[in-house]
């Protein structure tokens, strides 16, 4: 009795108003609508969220670690990208 | 760069003794890979095979205040389960596959859930115990090498600890009852007592991969440092319950500030891991049941995605 399994879904959940979806985990379910009844019950039986998003787990994308130290690379000599690489005059305030 | 000269495995160790986290797409050594994947999926697996023996309870419960919270305990172990799967499942595991492993007996689960509960007070005795003895095993596993695994775990921690009092409240309202009451919770503290200890696995000397699971940070603390921590812990407790330690040998070291304890019986508890205890084969069947009468369910539910989806497709083209 071989059979498919359900497809694996991402669960991402907004633990309350004003903040970003998060990742949690996720699932296996025949559905949207019963991927997130479940994630429901698996990952806020405390109130932890108050909106919930699931994706296909196959229609996720992510970069390679393998390459992270050059893919990332571009954003390691652009120091003057942030404050801090500026002097400021002590007398001036509000900056 | 001098990484460079370092093989992988080097460098995977490197980062490991940094104490960075391994990620799902991270380069692994296959053998951490299957170490973590058979450590978790054994975790999994007892979560979920150990909502049974406390599921026997929920229609019996003694009032309808303990059966909700029994009820919400029981719930939360499937909850740990599908964390622990989820994580497994990052390392590429097929989740059909690993429940395949339980049913079929290849996979492990924790000795523990092959006892039988027998009384109401068995309740009280495993959420203040085992679940006890489950918080000092999880807990440094918050900390552990890989991250999905790290992140459920500290999930399951948050709710282990309402496990353990409720349990220990279920006690302590048997131990402040009538004598019966009392003799009732004495009883199960004398079954459950050494199943308990044994749940910390077997002695660090029979332990071989105990070495590599540390280097890994896979584990982060030996079976018997665990179960001297476990000891220290409950003995106390037991005495505020004024309950007996079923254990001749137990003696408080003041050199060492803490218990001496006697020898668990190994032979049990190996030939409860071989699938020789009170209910294993109980314990096993009643998941195989529940997967083969599931699996109507699971087709009808898949069969009804499709249907929807090219419903949805037609009424779109
Ligand atoms: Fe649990
Ligand atoms: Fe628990």
């Amino acid at each position: 009795m071989s059979q498919k399994e359900w497809p694996l879904w991402e669960v991402f959940i907004r633990s309350k108003q004003g903040l970003d979806h998060k990742h949690v985990g996720s699932l296996h379910a025949a559905d949207a609508e019963m991927a997130i009844q479940n994630a429901r019950d698996v990952y806020t039986r405390r109130l932890e969220g108050v909106s919930i998003w699931v994706v296909e787990s196959k229609h996720v994308h992510a970069s390679n670690p393998d390459d992270a130290a050059a893919f990332y690379e571009p954003a390691n000599d652009k120091i003057y990208r942030h404050p801090t690489f500026y002097t400021v005059p002590d007398s001036i305030k509000h900056m | 760069m001098e990484t460079a000269e370092l093989t992988q495995e080097e460098q995977f160790q490197t980062r490991i003794d940094a104490d960075v986290r391994i990620e799902p797409k991270d380069w692994m050594p296959e053998a951490y890979r299957k170490t973590l994947i058979r450590q978790i999926s054994q975790h999994a697996h007892s979560e979920i095979v150990g909502m049974l023996p406390e599921g026997n309870w929920i229609t019996r419960a003694p009032s309808l205040k303990r059966k909700a919270i029994l009820l919400a305990k029981v719930q939360d172990e499937a909850g740990h389960g599908l964390y622990l799967y989820s994580a497994a499942e990052t390392l590429g595991a097929s989740r059909d596959q690993l429940l395949a492993d339980l049913h079929s007996g290849k996979a492990k689960y924790s000795s523990i859930f092959n006892y039988p509960t027998l009384s109401w007070a068995d309740m009280g005795t495993i959420g203040w115990l085992v679940d006890g003895a489950a918080i000092l095993n999880q807990v440094p596993l918050c900390r552990t090498s890989y991250g999905p695994y790290a992140r459920a775990m500290v999930r399951v921690c948050k709710e282990e600890s309402f496990h353990q009092r409720q349990g220990f409240e279920i006690m302590q309202t048997l131990c402040e009852g009538a004598p019966a009451q009392k003799a009732m919770a004495q009883d199960a503290l004398n079954r459950w007592w050494w199943p308990t200890l044994m749940m910390f696995g077997p002695k660090d000397a029979d332990s071989p991969n105990t070495e590599q699971s540390m280097k890994w940070r896979i584990k982060r603390f030996t079976n018997d440092e665990l179960r001297q921590k476990f000891v220290d812990m409950m003995v106390p407790q037991a005495e505020f319950l004024g309950l007996t330690v079923p254990d001749a040998q137990l003696q408080w070291n003041e050199q060492k500030q803490g218990y001496d304890f006697g020898d668990v019986d190994w032979a049990e508890f190996w030939d409860v891991v071989k699938g020789n205890g009170p209910c294993s084969r109980e314990r096993v069947q009643a998941r195989v049941d529940a997967w083969n009468e599931g699996a109507w369910v699971r087709e009808a539910a898949l069969a009804h995605a499709e249907k929807r989806k090219q419903r949805a497709e037609t009424a779109a083209a």
